[in-house]
């Protein structure tokens, strides 16, 4: 048997990553959760935390949802709590809305975040905005989640990302988390939120498996909303990413470093609020940035953060300019060569910062 | 059927002729109610106390003059955006209201001054919100479109939003345990929307107890319900779902039907569709003079023959339950009332500047709101009690 490589343990990193639901085990199997049971046991805990508490959706209850996220939970808490919906985006949003409103703490599930642009009204106008026009009498504590962005081979229509959209609203809290300890902690602290907050979680992830400490399995652990975590310190460059492409970052930050080029990758976890300050104080640091995103480049996340660097302090700190990596600039194309070519992988984020830090 | 009547409130005792003798209770007549997937409906005969008769003629009347003088306040240009009065609706929410219980929730669009009105917020709190200071019932922050209070969540400004979150409203008297109702309204144009259809199969499927409320003005904007619905009989546009068509110019056989439709919903019954028959003297906002789609024939004509106030007036003081002097006694301090909340509504001030940044989040994550450049970010203040905070 060969021995192994560290490209060919990268290999077999990408490889897994681009496999639905395959399980990366290792020896210490017992700390490791995927990213979907991750999020189960965050709706569970909840939904026996709290009574009012529910999930609402397509597929939800009796099928254990579409992408299994919610197995388990309509046989242990029944109709009343986890209730299938017809294909009726808007309706279905308008009706979670307006039981938050009265109260209760729904989570609303979209099949994916492509098919909530049939709901953005209630979603915007009437969840994220009722309580700066009532002045502060009328908050709506919901959570809308669901998969965003690219999975693969599901063409333009299913592979939108919608980061920026959301992020872009005042009185919307957005979430995009990356591993199963984020997609715990996070959720949880989305449902115990008493304003509306819209998941973005990733397909690709679901099924893949992460370490989580004795700390991330118990019953209340609960992480910030708002706060980025340093996923990787390093010294030459700060690379800052959100969702699946954080993994991506993680894996050329791991190339860099054959390189002796120590980058250092930020999780931003939550994309409103956006934690710039983590950001600044990395860039002080390593004095070169690139930020990294499968959305699309126009009036991105990248872009945001871009533009808070150039109007503050932190663009002193830059020996060259900021870039970003984003999607390609083009509707998603089903060919699968063209699609793997729309997305940054690690290769595209270890050149970048190579030409940036002008090393060959 | 006036024979009827009087042999009935002759039978009862009810009727005297001896001057400053009011009957305490007197019977009445309604038109009959259309009904569709309905074995029985509410009933024609309905009965009034006096106490009623002058609260219901009050409550029109103040929202007749609140209106009246939001008109006037918006000629002057006190109050700006948009306006939609409710003049000539009035039976509709007092008919309504009248059949509702505390407990019970109510949302509707945009024609939300008189419904605010009756959910509890007093005049000065409608018009102070209109003229966008601090005494509104938002504190000036929502306008026209946006007054709140208890059990009543507004005033929506998208067409037909509203419809789904009523319908919310009424999942969560459901899954509470409480036999609390929800009445969604929304006029003849919103009655077209997809999601009102969404939310139809939805509230009948999982028999939630909503009342679905089409308050059939004739008119969408500018677009005669003819000319915009393929089907006007809206009250049968709920397919499976019971319906029932009143008068809605009738305050009495509003408040009946509303009774049928509470008691249908707060047994478990699941939904009703309430179309009322209603008419709106004013253009759809005060931007339309509302002429150039009907004629000033029309507008007069149910002005002089089917006006809600008008024609309750008559009814009660036939039925000897109040006098005309009476009424005119409410008449001048319902004025009073509506001046003095109308002068302050003008005189007062609007909200410091530092509200502009306050109550974005109920849990704001961060201290500062970006402002206009970066320079110098605004303080994000907490001010509003949060309902569901907790």
């Amino acid at each position: 048997m060969a021995s192994i490589k560290p490209s060919s343990l990268l290999n077999l990193a990408s490889r897994t990553l681009n496999r639905r639901q395959f399980s990366f085990t290792t020896p210490a199997a017992a700390k490791q959760m995927t990213v979907r049971d991750a999020l189960n046991s965050a709706l569970d805990e909840e939904m026996t935390r709290d009574d009012r508490v529910f999930i609402i959706g397509e597929e939800v209850a009796q099928y254990d949802g579409a992408y299994k996220v919610t197995r388990g939970l309509w046989k242990k808490y029944g109709d009343k709590r986890v209730i299938d919906t017809p294909i009726t985006e808007m309706g279905f949003s308008g009706i979670a809305v307006g039981a938050a409103m009265a109260g209760l703490r729904p989570v609303c599930e979209y099949m994916t975040f492509n098919f909530a642009m049939q709901a953005i009204d209630q979603i915007i106008n009437s969840a994220g905005k009722t309580f700066y026009m009532s002045a502060g009498k009328i908050n709506c504590p919901i959570v809308f989640r669901g998969p965003n962005g690219a999975a693969a081979g599901v063409a333009a229509q299913h592979s939108q990302c919608y980061g920026a959209w959301y992020a872009h609203c005042p009185g919307l809290k957005v979430i995009s988390p990356y591993n199963a300890e984020d997609c715990k902690g996070l959720l949880k602290a989305a449902i115990r939120d008493p304003d509306p907050v819209v998941f973005l979680e990733n397909e690709i992830l679901y099924g893949v498996q992460y370490p989580m400490s004795d700390q991330a399995l118990a019953e209340d652990f609960v992480l910030p909303i708002g706060k980025a975590k340093v996923e990787r310190p390093g010294k030459h460059i700060t690379i800052v990413a959100h969702s699946r492409a954080v993994e991506t970052s993680l894996l050329a930050a791991n190339e860099l470093s054959s390189k002796g080029i120590e980058a250092e990758v930020i999780n931003l976890r939550s994309l409103r609020p956006l934690d710039f300050n983590t950001i600044t104080a990395s860039v002080a640091k390593t004095h070169h940035l690139i930020s990294v995103e499968q959305g699309w480049p126009t009036a991105g996340i990248g872009a945001e953060i871009l533009a808070r660097i150039m109007e503050t302090e932190a663009f002193f700190q830059l020996d060259q300019p900021a870039i970003r990596l984003t999607g390609v600039d083009t509707p998603m194309p089903y060919t699968k060569s063209l699609e793997s070519a729309a997305l940054p992988v690690p290769k595209d984020v270890v050149e970048a910062a190579k030409k940036l830090l002008k090393i060959k | 059927m006036k024979k009827l009547v009087y042999n009935i409130n002759k039978a009862l005792g009810l009727i005297s002729n001896a001057k400053n003798n009011y009957a305490t209770e007197a019977a009445f007549e309604t038109k009959p109610f259309r009904l569709h997937n309905l074995e029985q409906g509410p009933g024609t005969n309905v009965t009034l106390t006096r106490d009623d008769a002058l609260k219901f003629y009050n409550q029109m009347h103040t929202i007749r003059r609140m209106e009246t003088s939001a008109g006037n306040l918006y000629k002057e240009k006190i109050i700006r955006g948009f306006c939609h009065l409710y003049s000539g609706q009035e039976a509709v929410a007092v008919g309504i209201k009248a059949a509702l219980r505390p407990h019970d929730a109510v949302i509707t669009a945009y024609r939300a001054h008189g419904w605010s009105h009756i959910m509890g917020v007093p005049p000065l709190g409608v018009l102070a919100e209109l003229t966008g200071r601090q005494s509104g019932c938002a504190r000036g922050k929502g306008g026209s479109m946006h007054m709140y209070t208890n059990n009543f969540y507004g005033g929506n400004g998208i067409v037909g939003a509203q419809v789904p979150l009523g319908v919310g409203l009424a999942l969560a008297a459901k899954y509470k345990g409480t036999d609390g109702v929800a009445v969604a309204l929304y006029g003849d144009g919103a009655a077209n929307q997809g999601q009102v259809f969404e939310v139809y199969n939805m509230a009948k499927l999982w028999d939630l107890p909503c009342i679905f409320v089409c308050e059939n003005n004739g008119y969408g904007m500018g677009t005669s319900a003819e000319r915009a619905a393929a089907n006007t009989a809206y009250y049968t546009r709920g397919d499976v779902i019971p319906g029932i068509w009143v008068d809605g110019m009738d305050v009495l056989a509003v408040r009946e039907a509303a009774r049928f439709a509470v008691e249908h919903c707060a047994t478990g019954k699941g939904p009703v569709v309430m179309e009322a028959a209603t008419y709106r003297y004013s253009g759809h906002s005060m931007s339309d003079p509302g002429t150039s789609y009907r004629t000033r024939d029309e507008i007069q004509e149910v002005r002089q023959t089917r006006d809600p106030i008008t024609s309750f007036k008559e009814k009660i003081i036939t039925a000897n339950l109040v006098t005309a002097e009476e009424l005119k006694t409410i008449d001048t301090e319902i004025r009073s009332v509506v001046d003095e909340a109308t002068k302050k509504a003008k005189a007062d001030k609007e909200i410091a500047m530092e509200e502009l940044t306050a109550d974005i989040s109920s849990l704001p994550l961060e201290q500062y709101i970006r402002n206009i450049s970066p320079f110098d970010p605004l303080p994000h203040k907490r001010i509003g009690e949060a309902v569901n905070f907790k």
